[in-house]
């Protein structure tokens, strides 16, 4: 038991480096250990959170996925337009997702048949896709979307809000994926040594060109969050999101060439942004100070990570 | 592969064939004395269009013809559209910078071929510029917070949303909110915090703040887009709070109309494009214009 534990918080360090945040941020801010604080918290952290838990699938592999804002705000896009003219909600969710996943195969197969770099493939994707939402918007906001689609992202279930819910089934059903089955297995497999995999049967196109598909409906059920969340799909959401997708995934442990790394990590990774960015609100510290200290927390824990091997 | 060049070159002819006849649709108006060049950073933008709309009717009213090109935020887009416009002898040219820095060579370019240039909204890190015109970003962050003083009978707590630090309407909105509010007994800012003129991040910042002083009476949102995060937020923890934003978009004059925003600032595009062109004409006619041009802003309310 008491290994366990200390196994744990050697596979763990960044769950420490969170406690400590939530500690330091506690004692400056009392409000900030509140019930509703908390909810509001998660809630926040859920947009981010489950982009980076299908960038994990990514980069596990050893690819990078820059496309994710832009997939985010194309599916939130389509997804209140169908809203406003249908009031179908269903069909929205299913049409997002869908929209995600293709996006995601596109840049599955440009990576894994066309033998592009990821980075490369999904910066082209990233920069036509952004187009692609101006031209479907025309640049301006869609609003007007009624009440059955903000409630996605502001109604509660048993008094957790619903996108903190969504969070938890993508978390479940990626740790079941990664760690329990076939799939997961190889896709571990596959980041740690492409060639050796291949050469002992693994079907390494396949599975790299999933883990785009994974990650690109990630992102759709992402944009479907943020788009009720704010009543409202901006031609413009979703900017910047891919790097602090990334930044989770790297604070959880994951290392980018590939092989090494769990979604238990990732959503450590994702809270600790989240709390930083709620700590600083709360404390009210002027934002000029606020990106200095994202910086630095981001550095430390990157650095405690290297030194434990 | 040869097929593939084949095409290449088909489609590229057709591309030259088709941007000669824009050419020459656009060389054959009027005489080229009365001819003012106005080159706007994107018309993706309704902002942008209305600029171009006002600008254009005060043309017609002057008798002066003018030739909008767009940049498409591209600063070498706009740099070739200069170079184009140049060539055509404008008496002077109107330009509403991509970027401060990219736009100096173009207007240097103007300058070389003594052709004076106003700058509209944007301005120039260089170059030799007879007059610049934009909106009066302090004077409408005051009367933001004279409005919301007003709404609160001069008293009260109040929480600022800035937009991304450091940028100029950032910087200006925030001046004139303060240059108002600090001096006031009774009023206390409670939070200054950034949400980088993004509805999420507006959202998420206020409710943040909510929860770090749950009491406040007002919001001042640096645009309309952070101002339309903040009701969801404020509504959501069944509050009411007066929220004024900036800009006058689309969806906050509908959030105005249904009473969930207080108040936006609203530019005036077609205004400054029409002063624009008014000040260009001045210039060819050898008038001397003053050197910065602030446009009135206006005060949307139920």
């Amino acid at each position: 038991m008491k290994n366990n534990l200390k196994n744990m918080i050697i596979k763990y360090k960044s769950l420490v480096g969170l406690l400590i945040l939530c500690i330091v941020i506690s004692f400056i801010t009392p409000r900030f250990l509140s019930v509703s604080n908390i909810k509001n918290i998660l809630t926040q952290v859920s947009v981010n959170a489950v982009i980076a838990v299908g960038m994990s699938f990514v980069i596990l592999t050893g690819g990078i996925d820059l496309s994710v804002g832009s997939i985010l705000a194309i599916s939130g896009a389509v997804a209140a337009s169908i809203v406003k003219s249908t009031g179908n909600l269903f069909l929205a969710i299913i049409v997002a997702l869908a929209i995600g996943s293709i996006v995601g195969l596109i840049n599955g197969i440009l990576v894994s048949k066309g033998r592009i770099q990821a980075f490369i493939v999904t910066l082209s994707t990233m920069i036509i896709f952004r187009g692609v939402t101006y031209v479907y918007t025309n640049g301006t906001p869609i609003s007007g979307l009624g009440q059955s689609f903000s409630s996605i992202g502001n109604m509660m279930v048993l008094g957790i809000p619903i996108p903190v819910v969504f969070m938890v089934i993508v978390f479940g059903i990626a740790f079941y994926v990664l760690s329990q089955t076939r799939y997961g297995r190889y896709i571990y497999a596959l980041g740690g040594n492409e060639d050796s995999a291949r050469l002992s049967g693994i079907n390494t196109d396949k599975i790299k060109t999933l883990v785009y598909v994974i990650c690109g409906a990630a992102a759709a059920l992402s944009g479907i969050i943020v788009t009720s969340r704010i009543g409202s799909a901006s031609p413009n959401a979703g900017v910047g999101f891919e790097l602090d997708a990334i930044a989770a995934v790297v604070l959880g442990g994951t290392t980018l060439v590939g092989g090494e790394g769990s979604v238990v990590g990732t959503i450590i990774g994702a809270l600790i942004i989240g709390v930083l960015n709620n700590g600083l609100n709360l404390m009210n510290v002027s934002p000029f100070y606020q990106s200095i200290i994202k910086g630095i927390v981001i550095l430390l824990a990157v650095m405690s990570e290297k030194k434990k091997k | 592969m040869k097929k593939r060049s084949k095409l290449l070159s088909l489609a590229l002819s057709t591309v030259l064939v088709m941007s000669s006849f824009v050419g020459c649709s656009s060389q054959k108006s009027a005489e080229s004395s009365k001819k003012i060049g106005m080159v706007v950073s994107t018309l993706n933008n309704p902002f942008f269009v209305s600029m171009k709309v006002g600008a254009e009717k005060k043309a017609k009213e002057l008798g002066y013809s003018l030739v909008v090109l767009d940049s498409q935020n591209d600063a070498a887009k706009e740099r070739s559209n200069v170079e184009d416009l140049v060539q055509q002898g404008i008496v002077a040219l109107i330009i509403n910078p991509t970027d401060s820095d990219a736009v100096v060579n173009s207007i240097k370019f103007a300058n070389d071929n003594n052709i004076k240039v106003i700058t509209l909204d944007r301005k120039s890190n260089g170059g030799e510029v007879a007059c610049h015109i934009e909106s009066d970003n302090v004077k409408g962050g005051e009367m933001a917070a004279k409005f919301i003083l007003e709404k609160l009978n001069g008293k009260g707590r109040l929480v600022e949303l800035q937009g991304i630090p450091g940028a100029s309407a950032t910087r200006d909105r925030g001046k004139g909110f303060h240059n108002i509010v600090d001096k006031k007994d009774g009023v206390k800012v409670v939070a200054s915090q950034a949400a980088d003129f993004d509805r999420q991040k507006g959202l998420n910042v206020t409710e943040n703040v909510i929860q770090a002083t749950p009491q406040f009476d007002a919001i001042f949102a640096h645009n309309d887009e952070m101002a339309l995060g903040a009701i969801k937020a404020v509504k959501a923890a069944h509050k009411t709070v007066v929220i004024v934003g900036f800009d006058g978009n689309d969806d906050a004059k509908a959030a105005v109309k249904s009473g969930d925003l207080a108040a936006t600032i609203a530019q005036k595009p077609s205004l400054m494009g029409s002063v624009a062109v008014e000040n260009a004409v001045k210039i060819a006619k050898g008038e001397i214009v003053q050197k910065e041009i602030p446009v009135e802003l206006q005060l949307i309310k139920k």
